[in-house]
């Protein structure tokens, strides 16, 4: 096989010039752009999964009563959404992100670990298989919300150890490739690559990577705890035997909250990276994006309970998570700030890459101020656990973390393989995209304050209208992203040829790389004034 | 031509907003709900106060943004200007939303404190959390029941037309009086719940193993209706609460009726003996 | 050309860096569990959920204040799948501050079967629950009931004199947990 012969017929292993090929390239590559691909194609593939498991909820959402799906698969496929969306879509396509553009952002040769790093990818696959193959389980998947909050989520059936041995597995996976990503950042920087010049891109990975090693085991603490409650008696959640079924809900949410930091600190460093590109000009305020971001994830630890504000704390305990989580407006606030000054008196295109960042700063921004309001206890008292909360992690997600991967997707794809993207087509998507993201989303939050709460299948007849219309967003906007795919597989397999700079007022290390990037890349390490 | 077309617009989009309206909707809404305690109306001007702050400050910064794209264009022949910082205007945005978030927690804070204020109640009601009904236990009146979905299967699997309070209604209601502090006690059977009603201002997890204290003092006598607001299994979405606020006298003749009617003599509201 | 020395000085780099980080992995995995024991004490000193903790206080002298009077409501749950009976023989206490007393539970078996069952205490407010000091309790122990058996499970307790002032009632509230070992 070609596999086994090809690293063996070269003593340097810098030196062969292109990927050996057929299935082993892929199952055995150690070369970060293969990688950073096959986390992409994942993610996208997740990514329709678990968008078509959210068109049967809307679909069964469209009009009151129960037509196409029963309670209790309703519940499962409200679970496994978010599971393949969070653990399956974004993250992935954050570390796919990383793969192919930390190292040629900071003249690498490859990622620091790169065995390690086809471990970390290969893992998601089966982790996945087997989270979905327990819809097929007598009793169904899990159904008590990915949250898994005890004692609803001790009821799931035969899918609960393998739903935990699934988060066990993507958090391994995740761990392995934050320890990467620090790795190759720290130790493989090119000369004259001080931390302070490095793009924002990679600086928000930085940071990202640390929370992730640092919350990661302990959600896998908490789905051991779980697992041990339920299979070895033990009393962690369980008052009969001592416990508190709301430990669980601090150690999840210590985990938690971090972790919705995680999906959105790589997405403002990839809008860092396209604003200025398209306004021709330097980011505004690069040292306060880099302490703005490094403040968002300190406070992430500190926030928890707000998500938790109707367990009945004591009134002190409220009120500091309350204080807590209104300081998180201002870092965030600075990185609105700064790229509206970047924009200002830039000279500014609108391709599509810049399309879906301004969309994200706009939308993104519309999410941050409904987080605002949550965060103020009195008033969660009536949001919480509402549509309001939902249309507000889908503004912070979906026009957020999803809008900017697929900026990125546009903006880096030409240098990737080397053709343009069709701009046309890439703005049909854009605008259909964000025409669709919004009349999905923005009734929800009606429907939060009208009273309608979240996760369940069916509701009061004053809820109708808008459930209706939000339902008629969701398809507009699945089938919107096939078009993205299309683009996706157009571009690579031709197009008008990408020249090396790509776009016109691009600046970095990896844009004097030719296009396609070749290979292997900065062998030789360049030197940064 | 032009004229017709926008008149026949005119004509589609009234019709839309007349069924629109004319659907059995009293209660359809945008926004949060008043309420009708103290509580709930400052929870809702609470809410108000910041909506129009974050209305405010979309404005301006989505101002400059859309002044910005408009005129700083390429295809404006706008050269792009190069700089990169300001420590002025950056202490500035760090300060001011700093200044805003203090008004914003102040209101935040008094509110908070008086929600967490359940002495001198008059009355204490337990509810508890099944999967999937509600149980109240009045525990200074000896009374308790179950209060389970009135809506019939029917209705949900769209065989028959469905009521104006579809999902709404329960076979027993709770009924407490107007113009008293009622304090509630919630905890849970099973796994966890959380007992909501809109129009009190708040809910407030049912937690298995522990209780959690509230209150509310109804100043309106009406019918208030709300749901199980945390996932609970399979039939989360069909447990709700209805609330039947009454006058006193009334409440007074209710709580007669339920003694006489199904319960064991009321045990003795009084004993104990000092050590 | 790299050199051989840089390789390995790079290699030696990535495996601090490894080893640095699995080593915060392995403490952040301990810390989740760690943050079980460091709850409960948390819990213990804010009153978390009215949590008063299985743990007997200790009979100390302490002066009855005669002139403060504070409500004790008695409460009883019981977890689905218990079958019991489960009520308190009082619901109502006025009691003073510092002074014992004693109240009772009443609980009968529903089946034919010997049954275990666990009393779970819990106080509102959460404030209060450090201040409800309970000398004897049945919540400490588990129930053993035999088929049919009633019995009547007592509690003494004291309320600290240190109970903020502005608390005028007291809930406690027991909810019975049955628990899957019964046969032992």
């Amino acid at each position: 096989m070609s596999i086994a012969a090809a690293p063996a017929l070269h003593h340097e292993h810098d030196t062969h010039a292109g990927p050996p090929r057929g299935l082993g390239r892929w199952l055995f590559t150690t070369n970060h752009k293969d990688i950073g691909t096959l986390y992409l194609l994942f993610s996208l593939m997740m990514f329709f999964v678990g968008g078509s498991f959210a068109l049967v909820i809307r679909a069964e959402l469209f009009q009151p009563g129960l037509q196409i799906v029963d309670p209790h698969l309703f519940n499962q496929l409200t679970t496994l959404h978010a599971l393949v969306m969070i653990f399956g879509a974004v993250m992935p396509a954050f570390v796919g992100l990383a793969n192919w553009q930390v190292p040629i952002m900071i003249g690498a040769p490859d990622m620091a670990l790169p065995r390690m790093n086809n471990w970390s990818f290969w893992i998601l696959p089966f982790a996945f298989a087997l989270l979905l193959s327990t819809l097929f389980l007598p009793g169904g998947g899990p159904a008590g919300g990915w949250t898994l909050y005890p004692p609803l989520a001790l009821q799931t059936g035969q899918a609960f150890p393998f739903v935990i041995l699934a988060i066990h597995m993507m958090g391994i996976s995740s761990i392995m490739g934050a320890i990467n990503v620090i790795a190759t950042i720290l130790n493989l920087r090119a000369p004259g690559m001080i931390l302070m010049k490095m793009p924002l891109f990679v600086w928000t990975w930085l940071i990202t990577a640390f929370l992730l090693i640092a919350v990661m085991p302990v959600l896998a603490g908490a789905v051991t705890m779980l697992l041990a409650d339920k299979f070895f008696g033990t009393s962690f959640f369980n008052a009969a035997g001592g416990g508190d079924p709301v430990m669980f809900q601090h150690i999840f949410w210590f985990f938690g909250h971090p972790e919705v930091y995680i999906m959105i600190l790589p997405a403002f460093g990839i809008i860092s990276q396209i604003i200025p590109t398209f306004a021709r000009k330097p980011l505004f305020g690069y040292a306060s994006m880099v302490y703005a971001t490094a403040s968002i994830a300190f406070l992430s630890f500190i926030v928890w309970a707000h998500h938790m504000f109707t367990v009945g704390m004591p009134l002190a305990g409220e009120l500091f998570f309350m204080y807590s989580t209104m300081l998180i407006a201002v870092p965030t606030g600075v990185k609105v700030f700064n790229w509206v000054s970047t924009m200002w008196r830039g000279s500014m295109t609108f391709e599509t890459p810049m399309l879906f960042a301004i969309a994200f700063v706009i939308l993104f921004t519309i999410g941050g101020f409904s987080g605002l309001m949550l965060a103020i206890a009195p008033a969660d008292f009536q949001y919480h656990d509402t549509y309001f909360v939902v249309a507000h992690f889908h503004y912070v997600l979906v026009p957020g973390a999803v809008f900017s991967i697929m900026a990125g997707v546009y903006y880096w794809l030409p240098k990737w393989t080397g053709h343009m993207i069709d701009e046309r087509l890439g703005r049909l998507h854009f605008w259909l995209s964000v025409v669709g993201v919004n009349v999905l989303f923005f009734p929800q939050h009606f429907l939060g304050l009208a009273g309608m709460p979240r996760r369940i299948p069916d509701y009061a007849l004053q809820f109708t209208e808008f459930n209706m219309i939000s339902s008629i967003g969701a398809f507009l906007f699945g089938f919107s992203q096939l078009l993205f795919l299309y683009n996706v597989i157009q571009t690579i397999r031709g197009g008008e040829p990408a020249t090396d700079q790509v776009w016109e007022g691009a600046r970095g290390l990896e844009w004097t790389l030719p296009s396609p990037t070749p290979y292997h890349t900065f062998t030789k390490a360049p030197v940064v004034e | 031509m032009a004229c017709n077309r926008i008149a026949r617009g005119g004509v589609a989009l009234g019709s839309v907003l007349a069924v629109w309206s004319a659907g059995a909707r009293a209660d359809f809404a945008v926004n949060m709900t008043p309420g009708v305690t103290a509580i709930s109306r400052e929870v809702y001007d609470l809410h108000m106060l910041i909506f129009w702050i974050c209305v405010a400050i979309g404005a301006v910064v989505f101002g400059v943004m859309f002044w910005s794209i408009y005129h700083h264009r390429k295809s404006r022949g706008a050269v792009a200007a190069q700089f990169h910082e300001s420590a002025l205007v950056e202490v500035l945005w760090t300060i001011v939303p700093m200044l805003i978030l203090v008004a914003m927690a102040v209101p935040a804070t008094k509110t908070l404190i008086r929600m967490a204020d359940a002495r001198g109640a008059d009355l204490t009601i337990k509810v508890t959390g099944y999967q999937w009904r509600w149980h109240y236990e009045y525990l200074n009146e000896g009374i308790d029941f179950f209060s389970t979905l009135a809506t019939p299967q029917d209705q949900i699997h769209n065989t028959v037309p469905k009521d104006a309070t579809y999902l709404l209604e329960v076979d027993r209601r709770l009924v407490v009086p107007v113009g008293k502090k009622i304090r509630i006690l919630t905890t849970a059977a099973d796994v966890i719940h959380s007992w909501w009603v809109p129009a009190l201002g708040w809910k407030r997890d049912a937690i298995p193993g522990f209780i959690n204290e509230s209150w509310t003092l109804i100043e309106k006598p009406g019918v208030y209706r709300g749901q199980c607001a945390e996932l609970c299994g399979q039939d989360h979405g069909f447990m709700p609460v209805v609330v039947d606020a009454v006058p006193e006298a009334e409440f007074q003749q209710w709580v007669a009726n339920m003694k006489a009617k199904n319960l064991p003599a009321a045990q003795a509201a009084n004993g104990g003996q000092p050590l | 050309m790299e050199t051989q020395e840089t390789k390995s000085a790079l290699a030696t780099a990535n495996r601090r860096v490894v080893r640095r980080l699995l080593l915060a992995v392995a403490a952040m995995f301990a810390f989740g569990f760690a943050l079980a024991p460091l709850y409960d004490v948390l819990c213990q000193i804010t009153g978390l959920n009215g949590k008063t903790g299985g743990r007997v206080a200790v009979a100390r002298p302490v002066v009855v204040d005669e002139t403060r009077t504070v409500t004790v409501e008695f409460v009883a749950s019981l977890n689905a799948g218990a079958p019991w009976e489960f009520a308190p023989m009082v619901t109502r206490m006025a009691v003073h501050p510092g002074q014992y007393y004693q109240t009772r539970y009443l609980a009968r078996n529903l089946t034919d079967q010997r049954l275990v069952g666990q009393a779970v205490p819990s106080v509102a407010p959460g404030p209060a629950a450090r201040h409800f000091q309970k000398v004897e309790c049945f919540c400490f122990n588990r129930q053993k009931f035999e088929p049919g058996e009633e019995r009547a499970m007592p509690v003494t307790f004291i309320i600290d004199p240190e109970l903020p002032p502005e608390v005028r009632t007291v809930t406690l509230s027991y909810t019975f947990f049955k628990l899957d070992d019964a046969g032992g």
